[in-house]
């Protein structure tokens, strides 16, 4: 039991739920007063620091009094977050009426018409809280992604061959502190002057924001898998040149499980970085997410601004919490795979 | 016109539009012709979006992001003559009249108190003119610090009603030139460009002293205790026309069908905000109030939208007409409307040269689409939703020669040279920035 335990400890400390070690520990026997400190230290102390920063937080927020209003609290917050799903089922029952009405004019007109064109359009209201969430998702996935398709096998080639690495080195120190309040700009020209069609499949502000997210985010994956490559076992590459292994079967079959590990940390940086540049890129841009919520909100100055602005402050800190659990525990899945 | 069209034999060349506006109280016809079904019943799939400034919004119906966008007056005329863009934009929907105002901090209306007369009910004496203004920037100047303020966009409304007042006032807001696209040559004060919605707090950071915006820009300053609205734009010029709906011509050729359907639904929107003396208002103001439109508080909206205007905390006073959107044929284009602006870009240098009468004539006809807003009009009262006498059938498309003007000078749409000559401050006849730089400044009141 205490062995299983043992090997589930690190998945749950991953997970962010470590307290549970000490439960289970107790659970199967263990000394109840080592694994209560235990699990005073894991759970007890965050909950009561959570608590006091919630206190303070209430308590300076009433005495800070901007035009809006005093600078909402928790409980405001927590208000705020429930109006904001609440508006979420109102606008559902809005689509669904949307959608009902239209069918209804369809039917109309083939009633009136039986060859008549009839076809469903989508829904014209406002993106949901949700809505807004699903769509930095969806693009700071796809900006990623595009990263990493670059990034990637650029940083093998650069980690192979010393020549390739001394070509793009200098580039990629200038290009990497850039802020993406700098890039936006020109990619939002270029975007508009090559993405051209009269029925376009994406918005250009979703493309603009991807694109930034990846001019953005694809400086540590690609940082991190040349060293990652550089720093492969000379050995390792030796046995691949003695065994006449082709350029490819080497690259997939040594060098990359070899990397894995760096280039996952890479990957995990990048998603970091690019969802953090993803709110400022959705602001200007105005891609329809979270971004363009915290925008909007300010725009609006209402009494429920602030408090709304911050459910978004947290939000946005969750998912991007979450987001770097999931890599970590990619990251710790390959990297077990790659030892073995 | 063929008057037997009905709504639904109108063949939409597309059904799925997007329109954009900026968060001020005038897009009220678009939120209405939403949330009343009027876009539906034209068989119309419409989404409204809102954009981060006017120059973003311009530029993504440029690009085709957006099918059409409330746009200020000046937007499309500047477009098409190729100053700050280049773009055939069109418009045969004029939004509304009036709605805007000035306001300036605390302390610059606590300075200019002192020189505004005092009514026989001990209020200030409306309309404040910049003549109380002008001892307050005398001073600035005196020490050596800039006397900043606030308008939306180099050609809007706000821009050249805060010049107007200005230059009203004997106070030179500047001009513009082919090397100054600030707009601050010869400037007793400066003008710069903040969003609308962004003007409270930029006033509250001291960044400016004072701005002119639209609705609930103004009303907002007061109800959070930042600053004083002194004039409305209708004190400055009666009834003025303010935002229009713009579409590039391109679309407008493309589309003429859907641009028709487009401009049934808005003008029933405006019957709408206007009908029964403003009895809809409150509803509209619960509309506007959403996050996904104004977003502001609705008390803050529904003080200048419901017939009043709110000047010094507490000094509120009717302004019935202060926001305008379909009374006085306030939603058909006129040419004249546009040839105003035209002079005020001619007269702050935004247009360089010397331009015949005929130069604003055509231009103002290749911008503003009467016909096309008559062609809805028949429609609609063929539909039944709207009557003979709602609209000016046989206008040529110029408002009679009108002088309510708060300095009482005469415009007349037909003589645009000799309305410049007449205005003390400003570019006139030949005159180009350079010529009059010397002799500009500190213009006497007029």
């Amino acid at each position: 039991m205490s062995v299983l335990i043992a090997r589930v400890n690190p998945y749950l400390a991953m997970l962010g739920v470590g307290w549970l070690v000490p439960i289970l520990r107790m659970a199967s026997g263990d000394s109840p007063s080592v694994q209560l400190k235990e699990l005073w230290r894991e759970l007890g102390v965050p909950m009561v620091a959570i608590a006091l920063f919630l206190a303070a937080w209430g308590g300076v927020a009433a005495r800070i009094e901007t035009s809006l209003g005093a600078l909402p609290g928790p409980k405001a917050v927590w208000a705020e977050a429930e109006n904001l799903v609440a508006e979420h089922g109102t606008e559902r029952e809005r689509r669904a009426e949307f959608y009902a009405r239209q069918e209804a004019r369809n039917a109309e007109a083939l009633a009136e018409n039986p060859g008549a064109e009839v076809r469903v359009r989508r829904y014209t209201g406002k993106p949901t809280y949700f809505d807004q969430i699903f769509t930095s998702l969806k693009t700071v996935f796809t900006g990623f992604v595009l990263g990493v398709l670059v990034a990637v096998p650029l940083g093998v080639l650069a980690g192979l061959s010393k020549t390739v690495n001394a070509a793009i080195n200098p580039l990629v120190q200038i290009m990497k502190p850039v802020s993406p309040l700098a890039w936006l700009p020109i990619v939002t020209m270029v975007v508009s002057a090559l993405y051209v069609s009269s029925d376009p499949l994406f918005q250009k502000s979703f493309i603009t924001s991807a694109i930034t997210v990846t001019l953005c985010s694809l400086w540590p994956t690609l940082i991190n898998t040349a060293v990652g490559v550089a720093s492969i076992d000379k050995d390792l590459m030796n046995v691949g040149r003695v065994l006449q292994l082709g350029w490819f079967t080497q690259v997939f079959r040594i060098v990359l499980p070899s990397a894995l590990p760096l280039i996952f940390t890479g990957l995990r940086l990048s998603l970091g970085v690019g969802w953090m540049v993803l709110i400022a890129a959705e602001m200007l841009a105005q891609n329809p997410g979270l971004g363009k919520f915290v925008w909007d909100e300010f725009q609006n100055g209402s009494s429920e601004s602030l408090a709304r602005i911050l459910v978004a402050v947290f939000t946005i800190g969750i998912i991007g919490f979450l987001l770097d659990r999931i890599m970590l525990a990619l990251q710790a899945a390959v990297t077990h795979s790659a030892t073995r | 016109v063929a008057t037997t069209v009905s709504a639904q034999t109108l063949d939409l060349e597309r059904d799925e539009l997007k329109f954009g506006f900026i968060k001020l109280t005038d897009m009220a016809p678009l939120a209405v012709a939403y949330e009343l079904g009027y876009f539906e019943d034209e068989g119309l799939y419409v989404t409204l979006e809102p954009q981060a400034n006017w120059k973003v919004l311009l530029d993504r119906v440029i690009t085709g992001e957006l099918d059409g966008a409330h746009m200020l007056a000046g937007q499309p005329l500047a477009a098409t003559i190729g100053f700050g863009t280049n773009a055939h934009v069109v418009t045969a929907f004029s939004m509304d009249l009036n709605g805007n105002a000035i306001t300036v901090s605390n302390d610059v209306w606590r300075a200019m108190k002192a020189h505004v007369p005092a009514g026989a009910d001990g209020r200030p004496l409306h309309p404040i003119k910049a003549d109380a203004l002008k001892p307050v920037v005398d001073a600035y100047r005196a020490a050596g610090k800039p006397f900043n303020l606030g308008m939306v966009f180099p050609v809007s409304t706000h821009n050249y009603e805060l010049r107007y007042w200005l230059a009203a006032g004997g106070i030179h807001p500047g001009y513009y030139s082919a090397t100054d696209t600030s707009g601050q040559t010869g400037a007793d004060v400066l003008l710069s460009v903040t969003p609308p919605p962004q003007m409270p707090a930029t006033l509250e950071a001291g960044t400016i002293l004072g701005y002119s915006v639209g609705e609930p820009w103004n009303q907002q300053a007061v109800i959070k205790g930042i600053g004083v609205p002194v004039i409305t734009d209708y004190e400055i010029w009666k009834n003025n026309p303010e935002k229009v709906f713009g579409v590039t011509a391109a679309w407008a050729e493309a589309n003429p069908n859907t641009h028709l359907a487009v401009v049934k639904a808005l003008i029933r929107a405006a019957m709408w905000l206007d009908a029964d003396d403003n009895a809809n208002r409150r509803e509209a103001v619960e509309l506007l109030a959403r996050p996904a439109y104004v977003g502001a508080d609705a008390a803050v909206i529904g003080n200048s939208m419901t017939g009043t205007f709110e000047y010094e905390r507490g000094d509120k006073r009717a302004v019935p007409d202060f926001n305008v959107f379909f009374r006085h044929f306030a939603t058909y284009p006129y040419y004249s409307d546009a040839i105003w602006y035209l002079t005020q870009m001619r007269r702050w240098g935004q247009i360089a040269e010397q331009k015949p009468d005929e130069w604003y004539a055509a231009t103002a006809k290749s911008v503003y689409l009467p016909d096309v807003y008559l062609e809805a009009a028949r429609l609609l009262v063929a539909d039944g939703h709207a009557k003979e006498g709602d609209f000016p059938w046989t206008s040529d498309g110029y408002r009679a020669p009108t002088a309510d003007f708060l300095d009482g000078v005469e415009y007349d749409g037909r003589r645009p040279n000799a309305y410049l000559e007449s205005l003390a401050i400003g570019l006139k006849g030949r005159d180009t920035p350079a010529t009059v730089r010397t002799t500009a400044t500190g213009g006497a009141p007029r």
